[in-house]
């Protein structure tokens, strides 16, 4: 492959252009405005402000939120490849797998205020079901309010991860061919053989993979328990909201940009292994 | 994914705003009328209040910010202004917050469009001195001192003091913060806010530590207090609102009187006290003129409109306390019915200095996440 310019190659990269503008002012722009704002102040430079995210309510923040996006990851990606099956199993035509597979598309995309509100409206405090278990003599569901805490958010990032995982491990299912199958049984592979030795490995990749943007997904995500949580900023988004919006503790904003640092940091390394890990499953389902 | 989102979020609102201010058409060229205003500390300064009338209606417009219409009543003392002088007010983002009100001011220097006047929180009034202008209404001296900077770079406007507010209906009644910790509040105390990040509720911690053997200088005690009602299962972290609050997801809300006064409107069995156990916490809010006012003379009248006896009285209809209140009380011109309404306090009333202040956000800083999360 040669890269030079010739007039072909920069008549084939000019639909890109408006691509990579949108890349530089939407991505590379805040980036690095995030990674200079968060050593720099009044025009010097110090590692003061990321020294602080050792603090303890930093990394607690950072802990709280690794374990969800890790527990959710995990719930999500579990339920959501057992879904997968079951759809991959049934007929292409199958109103099931349509129903399914369209309702999973929507879901994936279903955060924000609303998923918030929705959970509120249904287990809060004076939601349909509390109301309903109440008056049947069941359990107090709202308890002493564990929605509005991290294990409220387990549950509701769950909602969105299920579906996504769906969406995003489909192909990888799709792509175990029949034949594959007929080749094991008909050399003498037990269907329990079949799944640990040739379905598993083949998708073992994908599955991880696939988890790790489930990470990345519940790791980056604001609007939901920002509307969920108002106490204590658990959670690294929450706390970035506080840096910027303090009107009890002033002039955090630098801190704020190395909250955000530290985020582009483990976001960059969880994609990475999922470069890494599709890389190898596309190996296998070209 | 998503991180970019945010990201993108964050751009797209600085654009937005760099499109805002960058739209505002330049300075008009009123400056020979202004000149004059800008540097004007009292009224006298421009020849008397009727020169200053005169001057802010040649203005034409005021520019305000960050004053919601349910707030302290802002919206009908709007109304009686813009009327009464008629002077075209635009009131910009009213559900910003104090922050936001320096930074718009900053970013918008020099444009028409820059806020006239402010009304901030303390911390951030302190901080921001350099941006204000002095004046001294016409009422300067019924305002009691330590509620104002001498030369009129501030002065304070309202305030209140930390109360609990709760649905009769659904709790039994309070007197008391140390009754919160009963069985009955199970899943039902919020606090309007996180204290390391909203005024109010760094307030209601203050008053849990003046009510648990804490003191201005030591907010550790209030920290337990939450701690304990935490424990208890009684706290919960959702941010109240006027929804939580009438769909009943809040029936206890800890915030400033004023605030929880105005839910009383709406909802009839939402009752205001401000608790026995401990000095009330008293806060007041800042009230300074731009000193890069694009209508200066129309600032002024602002001020001199809000010290009046009419603006005090509206604000007073808001549930706040206005800072001549107890002058006004003297002299018969308040509005008593209101003024005897306001929920009763016993005690002194403790005000934070900002050193204390600094203090407790600093330990609320450290301490709180721990604490509720």
């Amino acid at each position: 492959m040669t890269m030079s310019f010739t007039r072909g190659s920069v008549r084939n990269a000019l639909p890109l252009v408006p691509f990579f503008i949108f890349l530089l002012i939407f991505l590379i722009i805040p980036t690095v405005s995030v990674v200079n704002g968060s050593i720099s102040q009044d025009g010097s430079y110090s590692l003061d402000k990321l020294a602080a995210l050792s603090d303890g309510a930093a990394m607690g923040a950072l802990l709280k939120s690794v374990l969800l996006s890790a527990v959710t990851a995990v719930i999500g990606a579990v339920l959501g490849a057992v879904l997968a099956w079951l759809i991959v199993s049934s007929p292409p035509t199958s109103v099931f797998r349509r129903v399914v597979t369209s309702i999973c598309s929507v879901l994936a995309q279903f955060g924000g205020v609303a998923l918030a509100f929705a959970f509120i409206a249904t287990i809060g405090y004076s939601g349909v079901l509390t109301a309903w278990s109440k008056s049947v003599g069941g359990p107090d569901l709202y308890g002493t309010g564990w929605l509005y805490s991290v294990t409220g958010l387990i549950l509701v990032y769950t909602y969105f991860q299920i579906p996504l995982m769906v969406i995003v491990f489909l192909p990888a299912l799709e792509g175990l061919r029949v034949q594959w199958r007929e080749a094991a049984v008909s050399l003498g592979a037990t269907s329990r053989q079949y799944w640990t030795q040739v379905a598993g490995p083949l998708l073992a990749p994908a599955f991880l993979g696939a988890t790790l943007l489930l990470f990345a997904n519940a790791f980056a995500a604001y609007a939901t328990a920002a509307a969920l949580v108002s106490q204590g900023n658990p959670i690294l988004p929450l706390m970035i909201r506080t840096a910027l919006t303090s009107e009890v503790v002033l002039g955090q904003a630098g801190f704020a940009y190395a909250l955000a640092f530290e985020m582009i940091i483990v976001v960059a390394i969880i994609m990475v292994g999922y470069g890494l890990l599709v890389r190898r499953t596309s190996r296998w389902l070209q | 994914m998503q991180l970019t989102r945010v990201a993108a979020a964050a751009l797209t609102a600085s654009v937005s705003l760099f499109a805002l201010t960058a739209c505002g058409p330049p300075s008009s060229s009123n400056d020979n009328a202004g000149s004059d205003a800008a540097s004007a500390t009292s009224a006298e300064d421009l020849g008397g209040m009727d020169a200053l009338i005169k001057a802010a209606q040649k203005e034409g417009e005021l520019n305000v910010i960050a004053l919601p219409p349910t707030w302290a009543n802002y919206g009908e003392i709007i109304k009686t202004f813009a009327d009464k002088y008629k002077i075209k007010v635009n009131s910009a983002l009213p559900d910003a917050a104090s922050q936001d009100e320096i930074n718009a001011a900053k970013q918008q220097k020099g444009k028409s469009t820059a806020p006239d006047v402010f009304d901030v929180g303390q911390s951030v009034a302190l901080a921001n001195t350099d941006m204000f202008a002095p004046y001294k209404v016409a009422t300067w001296g019924d305002v009691p001192d330590g509620f104002k900077e001498e030369t009129g770079l501030w002065v304070n406007d309202y305030g209140g003091y930390m109360a609990i507010g709760y649905n009769s209906d659904k709790v039994p009644d309070v007197t008391k913060l140390s009754d919160l910790l009963a069985p009955e509040f199970k899943g039902a105390v919020a606090l309007n806010g996180d204290p390391t990040q909203a005024g109010a509720a760094f307030s209601g911690v203050m008053m849990a530590a003046l009510a648990n053997g804490g003191s201005a200088d030591d907010i550790a005690p209030g920290v337990n207090f939450f701690e304990k009602l935490k424990n208890a299962g009684n706290f919960v972290a959702v941010d109240p609102t006027p929804a939580t609050i009438e769909s009943g997801q809040t029936p206890v809300v800890l915030d400033w009187d004023y605030l929880n006064a105005a839910e009383t409107a709406k909802l009839p069995s939402w009752k205001v006290v401000i608790p026995s156990d401990g000095a009330p916490v008293a806060g007041y809010y800042f009230q300074a003129i731009n000193k890069d006012a694009p209508h200066p003379a129309a600032a002024r009248l602002w001020q001199e409109f809000l010290y009046s006896d009419e603006g005090q009285n509206l604000w007073l209809a808001g549930g706040a306390r206005p800072i001549r209140g107890d002058a006004m009380a003297k002299a018969g011109t308040i509005d008593k019915a209101k003024w005897d309404a306001l929920p009763t306090v016993a005690g002194t009333p403790v005000t934070p200095t900002e050193a204390q202040n600094k203090a407790a956000a600093d330990y609320l800083a450290a301490n709180w996440a721990k604490v509720v999360g």
